[in-house]
C-alpha cells in the first residue's frame, strides 16, 4: 500500500471510528454510573437513524415505509429527543432489578432488550434499508478534497485525500460531543453527581445524589449521544439490524479503552476504526472480525484495556 | 419413599415418556422437531451449569456448537473419511483448546469478562464460517453423511429421535452426578458466595474453568449431532442469535437446574416452531419471535432471576407443603 492509500483508508478509518467512539462513550457513561455493560447501546444508533429518517423522509407515496418530509436538522433534533426518551424509560426499567441482581443478568436484560426494540424496530420501518438525505449539499454533494504537501507530487500535483461531506459531519459530531461531555462531567452539577455515582453509589447518596435520577440520566444521556451518531451515519447507511453489530463494535472500543474510562474509549474507537479500514484491503470478507480480534487479544493481555497495559510498562 | 426412590422413578418417567413419543407423534416434520429439542437440551445443559454455578454467561455458545458440527461437516467429509466419532472427538479437543484460551485469562478476573470475551469470539467464529474457503462459506456444507452405531445406520426420523435423546439423557445423567458430587457442592458453595468458598479451600478459577470447558465440550457434541441429524450445516445457524437463543433457554429452564434443561429446550424449540407457524398465517406476527425472546428475557430476568421453570416448580412444591403443614396443626 501507498503511502496516501494508507492515509486515506485511515482518514475513513477515523470516520467510521467516531461511530465507534461514540457508542463506546455512551456505554463507559451507563457503565460509570450503574455498572450495567449496556449490550443494547447500538440499538440507539439504530433509532436515532430511523428516527432520522422518519422525520426527515418525503411521505410515502407508493406504499412503502414513507416519512414526514421535515427538514433535516428539525428531523435530527426530533430523532435525538425520541431516542433519549426510550433511553430514560429503559433505564427506569431497569431500575428494579439493578438493587438485587448480579451483573450477568443485567446483561442478559439489555439484550432482551435490545432484542425487543429491534424486532418492533422491524415492524414500524420494514426490513429494507432506508435513504435518508445528506445533512449538507454542498457543490450537489461532492467529496471534499485536500491537497497533501508533505508528500512526493505524482506528476506535479500533489497527492489528494477525499472524504464525503457526511464523514466530515460524522466526525465533526463525534469531536463536538467529546468536548461537551468534558464540561458537562467537570462543570455542571449534574455531571458531577455522576461522576459521585461512579466512584461510589452510597457515598453519592450520603451527600444527597438523587441515584436513581442519575441513572435514569445516564441512560438518556447515553441514547442522546447513540441517536446523534445513529442521525450523522443514517445517510451512509440506515437499516432495522445496523445496531447489533454496530453495537458490538463500539463494546469492543469500549473494552479496548478500559471500561469506565472517558478517553481511553474515545481513542480506542478512532483505533478500532483505523485498524479496520486498513484491514479491509489485506482481506475484505473478515473486516467485521479485526474488532472482535483486537477485543479478544486485549481481553487476553490485558483485560483491563490498553491504559492498563500501558500504565504497567511504564512502571 | 427415600429421596433415591424418588429420583429413580422420575427418571423413570422421563424415560419412558421420551420412549413413547414416536408412538404418537408419526409426523417427521414434528418428530424432527422433538429431536431439536433434545439437541437444544444438550446445548442449555452446558450453559445452565455455567450461569447457575458458576455465575458466568457464555455469550458465544453457538460458536463451540459451530465448531463441533464443523468438525463432523468436514472431517467426516470424502476428503478426510473419519470415522464420526473420531470427527465428533476432534470437534470436542477443538473446543476445550478454544474454550481454555478464552477461559483462562477471563475467568480469573470477577465480573463478566468471559461474556464480553465469548460474545467477540462467537462473532469471530461466524465470519470465519461465512468466508473461509475449506467450511464451504455461506452456503455451508451439504451431504454429511449418516450415523453409524455399530450395524445400525441412523438414517430415519425415529433412529435419530432415539439416538439424541439417547445421548441427551446420557449428558443429562453425567451432570446429575457431577452436581450432587464433591465438585458440586464445591460450586454450590462458590455460586453462594465467592469469598467464602475461596477461604475454604475451593479454588474458584480452577472450578468455573472446569464448567466452562465441560460447557463448551457438551455444545460441541451438540453440534455434531445436529450435523448428523439435519446432513448439512451452514453458517446462519450458529450466529449472535442462536447463542442469545440458548441463553433464553437456559434462562426459562432455571440456572442450576438439571432436570430445567429439557424443559426449557423443549419450551422455547416448540414456541418459536408455532410462531414460524403462525406468523406465516398472521401478517403483523411475522417475525414475532425476536420480540418474542426479547420479553421473556426481561421479564423473566426481572421477576423471575433464578428462572421460569425453578421458580414456578418451587411456588407449587412450596404450596403442597403449606397445606400439609396446615392441616397437621
Amino acid at each position: 500500500m501507498s503511502t496516501i492509500d494508507l492515509l486515506q483508508n485511515l482518514l475513513f478509518g477515523i470516520a467510521q471510528g467516531s461511530i465507534y467512539a461514540l457508542i463506546a462513550v455512551g456505554f463507559t457513561i451507563i457503565f460509570s454510573a450503574t455498572e450495567i455493560v449496556n449490550l443494547a447501546q447500538g440499538e440507539f444508533i439504530m433509532l436515532g437513524a430511523m428516527f432520522t429518517f422518519w422525520f426527515s423522509a418525503p411521505p410515502s407515496i407508493d406504499g412503502s415505509v414513507g416519512g414526514m418530509g421535515l427538514p433535516i436538522y428539525m428531523a435530527v433534533i426530533l430523532a435525538v429527543a425520541a431516542t433519549s426518551i426510550i433511553g430514560v424509560i429503559m433505564g427506569w426499567v431497569m431500575m428494579r432489578p439493578l438493587k438485587k441482581a448480579n451483573s450477568t443478568t443485567m446483561i442478559i436484560i439489555t439484550i432482551g432488550a435490545s432484542m425487543i426494540i429491534q424486532g418492533v424496530a422491524s415492524h414500524v420501518w420494514g426490513k429494507d434499508a432506508v435513504k435518508v438525505q445528506e445533512f449538507t449539499k454542498f457543490n450537489d454533494g461532492a467529496m471534499v478534497i485536500m491537497n497533501v504537501p508533505f508528500l512526493k507530487p505524482i506528476d506535479g500535483v500533489p497527492p489528494q485525500l477525499f472524504l464525503q461531506q457526511q464523514q466530515i459531519w460524522i466526525i465533526g459530531i463525534m469531536l463536538i460531543l467529546v468536548i461537551l461531555l468534558t464540561l458537562f462531567f467537570n462543570l455542571t452539577m449534574a455531571g458531577k453527581a455522576m461522576r459521585a455515582t461512579a466512584m461510589n453509589k452510597v457515598g453519592a447518596k450520603l451527600v444527597g445524589v438523587n441515584v436513581s435520577r442519575t441513572v435514569m440520566l445516564a441512560f438518556g444521556l447515553s441514547a442522546a449521544i447513540g441517536a446523534l451518531g445513529g442521525a450523522a451515519i443514517a445517510p451512509i447507511y440506515a437499516q432495522y439490524d445496523m445496531g447489533g453489530l454496530l453495537g458490538l463494535k463500539g463494546f469492543a472500543a469500549a473494552i479496548v479503552g478500559g471500561l469506565g474510562n472517558f478517553p481511553g474509549s474515545v481513542i480506542a474507537g478512532l483505533i478500532l476504526g483505523m485498524a479496520e479500514a486498513v484491514g479491509a484491503n489485506y482481506a475484505s470478507n473478515y473486516k467485521d472480525a479485526i474488532s472482535f480480534v483486537i477485543l479478544l487479544i486485549v481481553l487476553i493481555i490485558s483485560p483491563n484495556g490498553l491504559p492498563a497495559l500501558l500504565k504497567r510498562r511504564r512502571k | 419413599m427415600d429421596i433415591r426412590t424418588k429420583r429413580f422413578i422420575g427418571a423413570f418417567l422421563f424415560i419412558t415418556l421420551i420412549g413413547c413419543v414416536p408412538l404418537f407423534v408419526k409426523n417427521g416434520y414434528h418428530l424432527g422437531i422433538l429431536t431439536m429439542v433434545a439437541i437444544n437440551t444438550i446445548l442449555v445443559i452446558g450453559l445452565n451449569l455455567l450461569m447457575g454455578y458458576a455465575g458466568q454467561v457464555s455469550l458465544g455458545h453457538a460458536a463451540f456448537y459451530g465448531i463441533g458440527a464443523y468438525s463432523t461437516a468436514v472431517f467426516t467429509s470424502s476428503q478426510f473419511g473419519w470415522h464420526p466419532f473420531v470427527a465428533a472427538l476432534a470437534g470436542i479437543v477443538i473446543s476445550i483448546i478454544v474454550a481454555a484460551i478464552i477461559g483462562i485469562p477471563c475467568l480469573r478476573l470477577r465480573g463478566h469478562y468471559l461474556a464480553l470475551a465469548t460474545l467477540g469470539f462467537g462473532w469471530i467464529m461466524y465470519i470465519v464460517m461465512k468466508n473461509w474457503e475449506p467450511l464451504g462459506g455461506t452456503s455451508g456444507i451439504e451431504k454429511i453423511p449418516f450415523l453409524v452405531v455399530g450395524n445400525i445406520v441412523i438414517n430415519d426420523d425415529q433412529s435419530r429421535f432415539y439416538f439424541t435423546w439417547a445421548v441427551a439423557m446420557i449428558i443429562l445423567w453425567i451432570t446429575w452426578n457431577i452436581v450432587h458430587s464433591r465438585v458440586g457442592r464445591a460450586l454450590r458453595a462458590l455460586h453462594t458466595s465467592e469469598s467464602a468458598a475461596s477461604s475454604l479451600g475451593v479454588y474458584i478459577t480452577g472450578y468455573k474453568l472446569q464448567v466452562f470447558l465441560l460447557s463448551a465440550v457438551f455444545a460441541s457434541i451438540a453440534g455434531s449431532l445436529y450435523a448428523h441429524c439435519i446432513n448439512f450445516v451452514s453458517p446462519n445457524t450458529f450466529n449472535f442469535v442462536t447463542s442469545v437463543q440458548i441463553v433464553v433457554m437456559t434462562v426459562i429452564g432455571g440456572m442450576a437446574s438439571v432436570w430445567g434443561a429439557p424443559v426449557g429446550a423443549g419450551a422455547i424449540t416448540i414456541l418459536v416452531e408455532v410462531l414460524r407457524e403462525v406468523g406465516d398465517k398472521v401478517k403483523i406476527m411475522k417475525d414475532s419471535d425476536v420480540i418474542m425472546h426479547g420479553l421473556i428475557l426481561v421479564l423473566a430476568m426481572i421477576f423471575m432471576p433464578s428462572g421460569v421453570y425453578c421458580t414456578i416448580f418451587d411456588g407449587i412444591v412450596r404450596l403442597f407443603r403449606r397445606k400439609k403443614t396446615g392441616g397437621a396443626a
